[in-house]
């Protein structure tokens, strides 16, 4: 077990640096830096000077890969790959193109995004479960019927569509709730309910339809059938033999998403204004900010293969026939 | 007679070329019993029939705003015609009036006046705060108060009209079936033909009430700049089926080539391949495609001069758009193939294939590729409904299509900021939703029926 973990975690090194090369192409190679200060200078009336200044600001004034200036290690080591693509192994993100401390930035941005993502998981999770147990339980009736075309429909839906009237009905129309904005204190949560209710809400068309095929791949195995045979309830049927079985996969599904909670959700937290990593993102998209975006992008990745990591892990753990080599 | 001159820009020669493959496809199927057996299941599925009365319903609005040409403005000094420099569609030819009949701003659906309030000149001298008539709106009608009058009769034309039209589609299209109609809705095997046929009536009741009353109201309202909405919902048909399809119309070749080829050779050309798309499905996709649309407009924007005209750079952005998101989504279907390829080669056809001695050039193209194509048929089917979400969420973050493109994801970007008005703005959402809705659903559900009919035990991804 350990020597594979180790051996996992020794396999993400090679995809990290592929991803810092990626980065390193998009943002550096296919535009030079100059390009970029002339983007953010304004395209015309642009003097060399301010060109040269932004630059050297930001530290995009040094060689792309090899610093014929430099002395020794210098060569490369005083170079933009090494300042600012290698640096993010060490978790070290340096300054956004504003000027502010991203590394700081992301530690104080987690919380609010933890604070949505992670009950928008769990009751989501509940709801889920819940609906598609009942839609297993009515099998072949109509109200299966019709839930799974409610459950197609829900998901056909735009994630905006959700958000939009989830703000003007409940917000606005009805007043239960603030529409947007973000508090640390007792009355947090009045500012959370929302935003959790419409990720919830938005999320039950397609898990639920998904955990309905797995629940009713279960109930058509054989050790089903046996159960039913030895006399059992149908309810206990569903609750003991069919949900522990097909919880498995439902597990592994969320333990995979685990490590990207930290990110957040871009859309929800843009449209309520909560100041967590997604509507950091999604500033930075907008300021045109390269540096917290070349973060992000590393630690997207990072926390991906985190969570693949972890989905093997818990496989053996839910599962014990399965079995890590 | 008016000349006029043909455009084709990038992405219409795409999807020429997407029809072409289409059509060969569906010739190519129509002569094989084993590729047309799936197709049957498909046809007798009454959900699946009545979605696609609706796609191509879509599909057509779509096709008519491809055919883009410049129409002639005159003749020069030579007697050669000049050519408008703004680039056409047959749906705006057609559309006409809706594009003419441009308001000053914001009016609400069916409305003869301005949603704002505007100083008006009275005739006698002096000034009032009024809502001013609409210059097209309801413009018939001499008093506003027989508006609600005019509405319904001209509702009940246009379901008339459109009723008129079914039942002379149906009695056409029923004219050579033995038994003739009555036959034909008793036969139990019909029962999906049937349901296409309500909604085809559905359909055409829609046009019908479209033709009578979108000429002479704004039945959507206008938007910020006085833009009818409808026409506007319309011209996003094309961008939503071009994110849709084009997406993994330039995904395909990559991952088909790549997929097989891991699962089929093995060792290190498998290494490559797996670290290659491991890596690029760990970028979260949002930030890859920011990131390369960032790029884009950096490049746009200093280089301005190396497009000819404005729908031409809108068209490429819409182009380029589809290879990142293609680039974004090319990995599942690769790691799919891959899974399967592993599976195929170990079957006795294969091995047998390599025994007398076939290259692995011709194995890979007679005995694995035909045999992974419903794989591939299944997830551009799944990817479409996907991809359209998407491309709302994008033009949202400022990520997405041009701003000039029409597309759902900018006419919801521009009206949600207008949703704090009171009362609230709410036609332009509303029709971007409802438009979208309905492909969507209509994509869902035939999707599903696909994939039912094609392989079973291919489960989605969650």
């Amino acid at each position: 077990m350990m020597a594979y973990i180790v051996r996992r975690l020794l396999y993400a090194i090679p995809i990290l640096i592929g991803v810092n090369l990626l980065t390193f192409v998009l943002f550096f190679v296919v535009n030079s830096p100059d390009d970029m200060a002339r983007m953010h200078l304004g395209v015309k009336r642009v003097t060399d000077a301010a060109i040269q200044q932004w630059k050297h600001e930001r530290g995009y004034d040094k060689p792309l890969v090899w610093n014929e200036q430099a002395e020794g290690a210098g060569h490369l080591t005083d170079t933009i790959f090494f300042d600012k693509s290698l640096r993010l192994f060490a978790f070290d993100f340096g300054q956004s193109d504003s000027g502010r401390n991203i590394g700081h930035d992301i530690s104080q941005r987690m919380w609010p995004s933890l604070a949505i993502a992670v009950p928008v998981m769990l009751v989501g999770l509940l709801v889920n479960i819940s609906f598609s147990l009942l839609l297993a339980f009515f099998r072949g009736t109509y109200l299966d019927f019709w839930g799974v075309v409610l459950c197609v429909a829900m998901m056909s839906i735009s994630g905006l569509f959700y958000i939009i009237g989830g703000q003007v009905l409940l917000g606005k129309l009805l007043n239960l709730f603030p529409i947007s904005g973000y508090d640390t204190g007792p009355h947090a949560w009045k500012f959370l309910v929302l935003p959790v209710v419409i990720g919830v809400v938005s999320a039950i068309g397609a898990g639920s339809r998904w955990y309905r095929t797995l629940f009713l791949e279960e109930i058509n195995k054989d050790f089903v059938r046996s159960a039913r045979a030895k006399g059992l309830s149908e309810q206990r049927v569903l609750f003991v033999h069919v949900l522990r079985n097909a919880l498995i996969p439902i597990l592994t599904g969320v333990v995979v998403i685990l490590p990207s909670l930290f990110m957040g959700s871009l859309l929800l937290e843009s449209f309520f204004g909560v100041p967590g990593l997604g509507s950091y993102t999604i500033d930075a998209i907008n300021r045109q900010d390269f540096a917290i975006v070349r973060a992000m992008v590393f630690l997207g990745a990072v926390l991906y293969i985190l969570g693949l990591l972890l989905t093997d892990i818990s496989y053996t753990i839910a599962d014990p026939r399965v079995r890590l080599e | 007679m008016m000349g006029f001159q043909p455009v084709i820009l990038a992405t219409d020669a795409l999807i020429y070329l997407l029809v072409i493959l289409a059509l060969a496809f569906a010739w190519y199927t129509r002569r094989h019993a084993h590729l047309r057996a799936p197709w049957r299941r498909v046809a007798a599925s009454r959900t699946a029939m009545g979605a696609l009365v609706v796609i191509a319903v879509y599909v057509v609005i779509g096709l008519l705003d491809t055919l883009h040409f410049r129409p002639a403005s005159g003749e020069d000094a030579q007697g050669h015609a000049r050519y408008a420099s703004e680039v056409q569609s047959v749906l705006d030819l057609l559309a006409t009036p809706l594009v003419a009949h441009r308001e000053k701003t914001y009016s609400a659906p069916f409305a003869t006046h301005l949603y704002t309030r505007e100083t008006i000149e009275l005739p006698g001298g002096g000034q009032v705060r009024d809502f001013p008539r609409l210059k097209w709106g309801g413009a018939h009608l001499g008093d506003p108060a027989r508006r609600a009058g005019d509405i319904a009769w001209r509702s009940a034309a246009g379901v008339a009209l459109g009723a008129a039209a079914w039942l002379l589609w149906m009695a056409l299209a029923l004219r050579r079936h033995p038994g003739g109609w009555r036959a034909w809705w008793a036969d139990p095997g019909r029962a999906p033909m049937r349901t296409a046929a309500w909604v085809w009536l559905v359909v055409l009741i829609l046009a019908g009430l479209v033709l009578t009353l979108a000429g002479v109201y704004h039945i959507l309202g206008t938007d910020k700049v006085g833009e009818d909405v409808f026409y506007q919902s319309l011209k996003s048909i094309r961008t939503g089926l071009v994110i849709g399809t084009l997406t993994t119309l330039v995904m395909l070749p990559a991952a088909i080539l790549l997929g097989i080829m891991a699962g089929y050779f093995r060792g290190w050309v498998d290494d490559v391949i797996q670290y290659l798309y491991t890596t690029l499905s760990s970028v979260p996709g949002v930030l890859l495609i920011a990131a390369a649309v960032l790029m884009m407009q950096i490049y746009m924007n200093n280089h301005q001069d190396e497009f000819n005209s404005l729908t031409e750079r809108a068209d490429l952005r819409l182009l380029f758009l589809c290879v990142i998101l293609g680039v974004t989504s090319w990995t599942s279907l690769c790691r799919l193939l891959r899974g399967e390829t592993l599976k195929l080669r170990q079957l006795e056809y294969v091995q047998a294939a390599q025994a007398f001695g076939v290259g692995h050039f011709t194995t890979l193209m007679r005995h694995i590729l035909p045999n992974v194509m419903h794989i591939v048929l299944i997830v551009v089917v799944l990817d479409f409904s996907g991809l359209v979400l998407a491309e709302a969420v994008l033009s949202y973050i400022n990520i997405g299509v041009d701003p000039n493109t029409n597309s759902w994801g900018n006419m919801i970007n521009s009206a949600r900021l207008e949703l704090a008005r009171e009362p609230v703005v709410w036609w332009s959402l509303a029709a971007a939703f409802v438009f979208m809705f309905v492909l969507v659903l209509a994509a869902n559900l035939f999707a599903d029926v696909v994939r039912d009919a094609f392989d079973p035990r291919l489960r989605e991804r969650s």
